[in-house]
């Protein structure tokens, strides 16, 4: 029997007081009817209004849902891919720099991985543009799917694999057929993750875009570096709100399958 | 019968001078709804190999929590050499457990593990390392002083578990499951050598276990669970030739239960007879009990398939059935007969092959009579 | 192995190949470059021809921002940690057999093997430099700027790794002691935040604590304070930025590991004589140690390298690597020096990425 100390119910009060209360201030103050976002004067959604105004943001955040969809989906295709490898090909030629590759994105600081884009392009001699966004985050977001899908591959019985091989299925129709169903989920949340970390990311956009190829982030990044706004509020509300809604219903989801699959 | 020594016989629970070590008076505990232990009083005495068996849920886990301090009663007292020991927290009770999952410190060696409680005590340093020496001597483990946990096999683990509560020289040990863990050949021996230990150290040990062949084995005297009540307190032997409930005689060991009515007295009949109709066409079952149940009074009549001889000629006894055999479990050592003896009635009998098995005449089909003395089953009222 | 096998290996090794490894090889041979005033704006080029390309490189660069100093450093650490390692436990074992080690045992033996690695390095360093006059120059540091910016971004990131400890583990510990239903739940909360915008979750902190912001409102109109108190663009901002940020990243491992303990060995302890205070200390603690040291590498690591904090939260005077390199490259739009200075805080982060991954191993052997 585990015992809950008011300790611990202090602890997870402050903690979860602290990782929230920043982003409901935002929320908070998002509805503030005054400029002065620091004076609450009363409650408004005019900076709702005037941010559809705003051209430039409608434009980055277009150019950022496209780079997203893009490098997400490329991501998915080939971090599931690398996953298979690493988990079914047994040993190859050169696995051990595969595998390092796979992973050292992950730890890797995004301004060495945007500087070393960046200089890449320029040596090729590819114009910086939505392409050189995609590709880039495609790189390094298919690590992370990649490490998701290994974990669900790893846990995943062979014999499942092999059963359908002896009913006489092609190795490609094994995977298509019932691999590729039992994964799906991880495949899915690899998406969802490689989704949002293109959403999110500031530095390696900012190495790899071109002028006309802004992203929403490089446009907050560069609007918050002269403080806060009543309009950046708004965008952020809608961000979290639109974050919040995806997780809770993606752990409702995938708690009513693992009921079903219990069941 | 573990207990039983040449001379005098280890019943303290007969003697009405003997002090319980614990007592439980009306203790009741309740999570939420649902209620683990009903309104139970029972004693445990000194030195006492004490056996807790039940099926899963019927409280006998949460009996033993409480008395290592890790569950409190909700209503009632327990009390351990006439103190309550309610308020005494798990870590100042004199009283050691032996977790089901062992519980072993997987960071420290096992060394490090026997010695972790007498740390705590204030025991001098250096009679710990005596200590811990003596214990890992008893439970044969010397070689392993110096490993991990996860270094050992399952029964080495399960010996450093027990060392590591011994150690502290408690005056009560609790073992939850002790063996459940482990295969069915080492559990056997690992009873004796609980046992062994048990006798050396002197110690009262209580025992859960949902294994009543194990309880059996151990045990001086064993207290069958359910639902939170005691169904019946007893030694071994009394718990299997005389169960006092339906429950307990099908709980422990293989039976043949056949329901009945209780005929009126035959006036040629000792005061101890009772005849059992359990059949419209049959003759009735010829039993006896101590406390004759009324007439017409519905009861059960039990009796152990071992009771019950196989034949295939006509023999002589009080009760003799006729039927067919439908089934036959051999067992090695034994076989089990599945003999109908009316439409739907099978009564299992048991027979030691002591030839080989071509010399055995019995069959599938065939046609064998069954019988029993009249004291070889018992009748039971509940 | 098919050839159809071969093929889908290809395509995600070529991917990696291509946008990896040959954009680091492009770098480091950038970062031996020099600036000049073309595009792009490094010289030599492939333009050159091969052999005057080759020849062209120096190590210039990487004695402008003091490599030799980080380098040194860097032996030191590593002469550190293999004595402390290697070196002094066969030592000890010989010396003192069978004697259990205390608290100011271990940390004895740390502080030497830091003073025996120091005063070596420094030996090394100086025997060099008088037989080898030109390595000299690689040793002093020109501009001091990129030195102190590397040992900023270590001091910054380990005082940010150990406050998120002192946050996280009470948030992991309240989670894994709470009841089972609640779990999914709580862990929900704190997967949450990682999943929003880090780049809003930052700015969030720009609202709280300007000079005029809430914080301010806040304990002025508590009386606390009497005048607002500056912590934007203070290192205080900074640490407050990354503990907020990564503390998804320490609570997530620890509360792994204190989920998976067994219940019984807590109240085992207690059961052997433990207070619940001393169980905590003698066995939830050592038996938590890897999920700390996971999270405290998983903080560590990505801080080393942190841009967007201390660009946004810090003032000019917060050094941190990864903000001298942004600005080397978009300011400065010096190439080569920032190629140099990338390829330095790689090889910097090394060594916490592999004692995390000896670390990872470690646990999955013990657990398998």
């Amino acid at each position: 029997m585990r015992r809950f100390s008011w300790f611990n119910a202090t602890s997870l009060t402050f903690g979860f007081a602290f990782l929230y209360l920043p982003m409901l201030i935002l929320i908070i103050y998002s509805f503030n009817e005054s400029r002065l976002v620091t004076v609450w004067a009363g409650f408004s959604t005019k900076w709702y209004g005037e941010l559809f105004q705003n051209e430039q943001f409608l434009d980055a955040a277009w150019v950022t849902l496209k780079v997203a969809f893009w490098s997400s989906t490329v991501a998915t295709v080939l971090g599931t891919l690398a996953a298979y490898i690493m988990v079914r090909a047994g040993r190859f030629r050169g696995r051990g720099l595969f595998s390092g590759m796979i992973y050292a994105p992950l730890v890797m600081p995004e301004v060495i991985t945007g500087l070393s884009l960046l200089l890449f392009f320029i040596a090729i001699g590819l114009d910086r543009g939505v392409l050189t966004i995609v590709l880039a985050h495609t790189t390094f977001s298919m690590c992370y799917v990649s490490v998701v899908v290994t974990s669900r591959l790893v846990s995943f019985d062979r014999s499942l694999e092999e059963a359908a091989l002896d009913l006489g299925c092609t190795p490609f129709d094994a995977f298509r057929s019932v691999t590729l169903p039992i994964i799906m989920p991880a495949v899915i949340s690899g998406w969802l993750l490689a989704f949002t970390l293109s959403l999110d990311d500031l530095v390696i956009a900012s190495f790899t875009s071109g002028p006309s190829s802004t992203t929403l982030p490089i446009k907050i990044f560069s609007a918050v570096r002269l403080g806060v706004t009543p309009e950046i509020n708004a965008l952020s509300t809608i961000m979290i709100g639109l974050v919040t809604l995806g997780v809770i219903s993606a752990s409702l989801v995938s708690r009513a399958t693992a009921k079903k699959e219990r069941a | 019968m573990a207990q039983p020594k040449p001379n005098a016989i280890f019943a303290p629970w007969h003697d009405p001078a003997e002090k319980p070590l614990i007592q439980f008076k009306n203790v009741t505990k309740r999570f939420g709804d649902f209620t683990a232990i009903d309104d139970l009083t029972l004693d445990i005495y000194a030195k006492e190999f004490f056996a807790l068996l039940g099926p899963s849920g019927c409280g006998k886990t949460t009996l033993m929590r409480m008395l290592g301090g890790f569950e409190t009663p909700t209503e009632g007292t327990i009390l351990l050499d006439g103190v309550d020991i309610g308020p005494v927290p798990p870590n100042e009770r004199p009283v050691n457990m032996m977790f089901q999952s062992y519980a072993l410190f997987p960071h420290l060696t096992v060394w490090d593990n026997i010695a972790f409680g007498l740390k705590r005590s204030d025991m001098p340093k250096d009679q710990i390392g005596d200590r811990v020496e003596r214990m890992l001597k008893l439970t044969q483990l010397g070689k392993f002083a110096k490993r991990k946990p996860h270094q050992i096999s399952g029964g080495q683990r399960q010996r450093v578990a027990l060392a590591r509560s011994l150690a502290k020289a408690p005056k009560l040990l609790l073992l939850d499951e002790p063996l459940g863990a482990l295969d069915k050949k080492l559990r056997h021996e690992t009873q004796f050598e609980l046992m062994d230990i048990q006798e050396t150290t002197g110690t009262t040990f209580v025992i859960v276990t949902h294994d009543q062949e194990e309880a059996m084995t151990v045990a001086s005297r064993v207290a069958v669970m359910t639902e939170g009540k005691l169904a019946q307190v007893a030694t071994p032997d009394q718990i299997y030739e005389a169960p006092n409930s339906a429950y307990v005689a099908d709980f422990i060991g293989d039976v043949n239960l056949i329901e009945g009515t209780v005929e009126a007295k035959a006036p040629d009949a000792r005061a101890t007879d009772v005849a059992i109709k359990w059949s419209a066409t049959e003759p009735a079952i010829m039993a006896s009990a101590e406390i004759r149940p009324p007439a017409a009074s519905s009861v059960t009549f039990a009796i152990r398939p071992e009771k019950v001889t196989i034949t295939a000629q006509k023999p002589e006894a009080a009760n003799v059935m006729e039927g067919k055999i439908l089934d036959i479990a051999y067992l090695g050592n034994l076989s089990t007969y599945h003999v109908e003896v009316a439409p739907g009635v099978i009564i299992k009998a048991q027979a030691t092959n002591s030839r080989r098995i071509s010399r055995r005449n019995l069959t599938w089909e065939d046609h064998v009579y069954l019988s029993w003395t009249d004291t070889a089953g018992v009748v039971l009222t509940a | 192995m098919t050839w159809r096998g071969r093929l889908l290996i290809a395509v995600p090794y070529v991917w990696l190949l291509v946008l990896f490894l040959v954009p680091f090889g492009i770098v480091l041979k950038i970062s031996l470059s020099d600036i000049a005033l073309a595009i792009p704006p490094y010289t030599p080029t492939m333009k050159d021809g091969l052999w005057a390309m080759l020849s062209g490189l120096d190590f210039e660069n990487y004695a402008f921002i003091g490599a030799g100093a980080v380098v040194a450093g860097f032996a030191g650490l590593i002469l550190c940690i293999a004595m402390y390692r290697i070196v002094f436990p066969r030592i000890r074992r010989a010396m003192l057999p069978d004697t259990a080690t205390t608290v100011f045992d271990t940390a004895a033996a740390a502080l030497t093997a830091l003073a025996v690695a120091i005063v070596n390095v420094a030996v090394v360093v100086a025997v060099l430099a008088f037989v080898l006059p030109a390595l000299s120059d690689f040793v002093d540091v020109p501009d001091f700027l990129y030195f102190a910016a590397y040992l900023s971004s270590l001091k910054i990131a380990a005082i940010s790794t150990f406050l998120t400890l002192l946050i996280g583990y009470p948030v992991a510990y309240g989670m894994a002691r709470a009841a089972q239903h609640w779990r999914p739940t709580l862990l929900m909360l704190v997967i949450l935040p990682f999943w929003t915008s880090f780049l809003i979750r930052v700015y969030a902190w720009i609202g709280i604590l300007s000079t005029e912001g809430y914080l301010n409102q806040l304990l002025l109109s508590l009386g606390v304070i009497s005048a607002p108190l500056s912590i934007l663009n203070t290192p205080v901002a900074v640490y407050i930025g990354i503990v907020y940020t990564y503390l998804p990243f320490m609570v997530l491992p620890i509360y792994a590991a204190l989920e998976k303990m067994d219940d019984s060995l807590v109240e085992a302890a207690e059961d052997l004589g433990c207070t619940a205070l001393s169980a905590f200390w003698l066995v939830t603690a050592p038996l938590s140690k890897p999920g700390v040291i996971a999270g405290c590498f998983l903080v560590f690591i990505p801080t080393l390298g942190e841009f967007v904090i201390p660009s946004l939260l810090g003032g000019s005077d917060t050094l941190m690597i990864g903000k001298v390199l942004w600005e080397e490259f978009f300011n400065n739009r010096d190439w080569p020096v920032a190629s140099a200075v990338a390829v330095i805080l790689l090889m910097i982060l090394i060594i916490p990425i592999v004692l995390f991954q000896r670390n990872e191993q470690k646990q999955r052997e013990l657990d398998g």
